[in-house]
C-alpha cells in the first residue's frame, strides 16, 4: 500500500460547492446511518452513508479537532484516504448558535405538516450539537 | 451645414457614452468569468469523489437502481434548458435554444413527446412569448449558480423521472442542454441525457494506484447507491449550472467587446463626417466671399 511508511490519514472534508477541510488527522469519528464509526490508519475499504450529525477529525500532532455537521452524504475510507462529502457542510466556529436555534423553532413548527421540516430538525440539532462541541 | 455637424457631433458623443457603457460591462464579465472558473474549480472535488464512490459501488454491485433503468417504451422526455438571466451576451441564449430545438426535433422523431423545464429568464421568455408550455422553471442564479438551486432542480426532474409510465408527469428520460465552457474563446452548446444514468465503465483507464479497492458497504450497497445516485445527479446538473455560467459571461465578454470595437469604429467614422461637413462648410463660406469680392469687382469695373 501507498501510505505504508506514513501513518496518519489523509482526510478531505468536502462540500457540495468547496473543499471545506483538508489534511492529515490521526482519527476521523462520523456518525454513519449503523452508527457512529471511528477511523484510524490501516481501516478496511468503506463505503458508508451518514446520517445527519457531527464529524470529527482529530489533527494529527496536534491536540486541534476539526468539528463540523453534515447534512447527510457519505464517508468513503480507501488506502488510509478518507473523504467525507456532504452537500452542505459546516465547521463548528462558522456556526451562529442564535441562527439555528431561530431555524430550528420554526423547523419544529412545521413538524406536524411537512416531511422536510424533520431533515431540517435534525441539520438544526447536528449543527448546534457542533457549536457546542467547539465552544 | 451647421445643423448637421451638430448632429454628427452629438451622435459621437452618445456613441462614445455607448462604448464607456459596453467597455465597462466586458470588464465585469471579465472578472466575474475568473470567479466562475474558481467556483467550477472548487465544486470540481465533490464531482470527483462522487463519480468515484459511484463506479466503485457501480463495479462490485449490480446495478439496478430506478434511477439506471431504462424504460422499455419510451413515450415522454424531460429537457432541461439552461440559458441566461440576461440579454446582452450574443448568440447564448439563442443558442442554446437553437440546440434544444433541435434536440426536441430529434425526439419527436422517435415518436417522445416532451416536458419542457426551463432555467434562466430568457427561455422562460422564449416559451411564454411563442405561448408554449413548460412544466417548471428557474430563474435568478444563471450568472452564479448555488447548490441549493441545482438540488431544487434535481428533486424535481428526479421525481419526474421515477414516477410510474403513466402516471401524470411522467418521464422517462431527462436530458440537459447547455453551453458547455471550452475556452475563453469558445463555448459549445450541447445535449446530454441525464436520465436514465448510464454506468459509464471508466472513460479513461485507471492509473495503477487508482484501481478501486474493494469496499464494505453499510449498510449495504444498495442503500449506498440509493443515497449516492441522486446527488451524484444533482452534482450532475450543479456542474451543468456552472458551466453554462462561465459560459454565459464569456459569451458576454466577447459581446461586448465587439460592441466596443464597433463603437470605436462608428467614433472614427462618425469624425471623419462630421470633418467633412466642416470643410465643406469652410469651403463653401470662402468661395460665397470669393464670389462676392468678384461680383463687387466686376459691378466697379462696369462703373468705371
Amino acid at each position: 500500500m501507498a501510505a505504508a511508511d506514513v501513518d496518519k490519514l489523509h482526510v478531505e472534508l468536502v462540500a457540495a460547492d468547496r473543499t471545506v477541510w483538508s489534511g492529515e488527522a490521526a482519527m476521523v469519528i462520523a456518525r454513519t446511518t449503523e452508527g457512529d464509526v471511528g477511523v484510524l490508519r490501516g481501516h478496511a475499504p468503506m463505503l458508508s452513508l451518514l446520517s445527519q450529525a457531527v464529524v470529527e477529525i482529530q489533527v494529527a500532532d496536534t491536540d486541534d479537532v476539526v468539528i463540523a455537521a453534515v447534512s447527510g452524504g457519505f464517508i468513503s475510507v480507501a488506502n488510509d484516504r478518507v473523504s467525507v462529502l456532504s452537500e452542505t457542510v459546516d465547521l463548528g466556529e462558522d456556526i451562529h448558535v442564535d441562527a439555528v436555534l431561530a431555524e430550528l423553532e420554526e423547523a419544529k413548527h412545521l413538524l406536524d405538516s411537512n416531511d422536510e421540516a424533520e431533515q431540517r430538525v435534525r441539520h438544526a440539532e447536528a449543527r448546534l450539537r457542533a457549536a457546542e462541541r467547539v465552544s | 451645414m451647421a445643423v448637421s455637424l451638430r448632429e454628427y457631433r452629438a451622435r459621437i458623443k452618445s456613441t462614445e457614452s455607448m462604448k464607456k457603457i459596453t467597455r465597462a460591462m466586458e470588464l465585469i464579465a471579465a472578472s466575474r468569468i475568473i470567479k466562475a472558473q474558481q467556483r467550477a474549480a472548487a465544486a470540481a472535488p465533490y464531482a470527483r469523489e462522487l463519480t468515484r464512490a459511484v463506479s466503485a459501488v457501480a463495479t462490485f454491485s449490480n446495478v439496478d437502481h430506478p434511477l439506471t433503468r431504462e424504460e422499455e417504451n419510451p413515450k415522454r422526455a424531460a429537457v432541461l434548458i439552461i440559458t441566461s438571466d440576461r440579454g446582452l451576451a450574443g448568440a447564448y441564449s439563442s443558442s442554446v435554444i437553437k440546440e434544444a430545438e433541435r434536440l426536441s426535433e430529434r425526439l419527436r422523431d422517435e415518436g417522445k413527446e416532451i416536458d419542457y423545464f426551463l432555467a434562466g429568464r430568457k427561455a422562460e421568455a422564449y416559451f411564454k412569448f411563442r405561448s408554449r408550455d413548460f412544466v417548471a422553471s428557474w430563474t435568478g442564479f444563471s450568472d452564479q449558480p448555488t447548490y441549493d438551486k441545482a438540488a431544487e432542480i434535481g428533486e424535481a426532474l428526479i421525481s419526474a423521472f421515477l414516477k410510474e409510465q403513466g402516471e401524470e408527469g411522467d418521464v422517462d428520460e431527462v436530458h440537459v442542454v447547455y453551453t458547455r465552457f471550452r475556452s475563453m474563446l469558445t463555448q459549445e452548446p450541447t445535449a446530454v441525457r441525464l436520465l436514465p444514468l448510464e454506468v459509464v465503465e471508466g472513460e479513461e483507464t485507471p492509473d495503477e494506484g487508482e484501481l478501486l479497492p474493494l469496499y464494505e458497504f453499510e449498510p449495504s450497497a444498495e442503500q449506498v447507491l440509493d443515497g449516492l445516485l441522486p446527488q451524484y445527479v444533482q452534482s450532475r446538473i450543479f456542474f451543468c449550472l456552472l458551466q453554462a455560467a462561465a459560459s454565459e459571461l464569456a459569451a458576454r465578454q466577447k459581446a461586448m467587446k465587439s460592441a466596443t470595437d464597433n463603437a470605436e469604429e462608428l467614433i472614427k467614422k462618425f469624425t471623419r463626417i462630421a470633418n467633412q461637413a466642416r470643410q465643406a462648410g469652410i469651403t463653401q463660406e470662402i468661395s460665397e466671399i470669393v464670389g462676392g469680392v468678384n461680383a463687387l469687382a466686376d459691378a466697379q469695373a462696369a462703373a468705371d
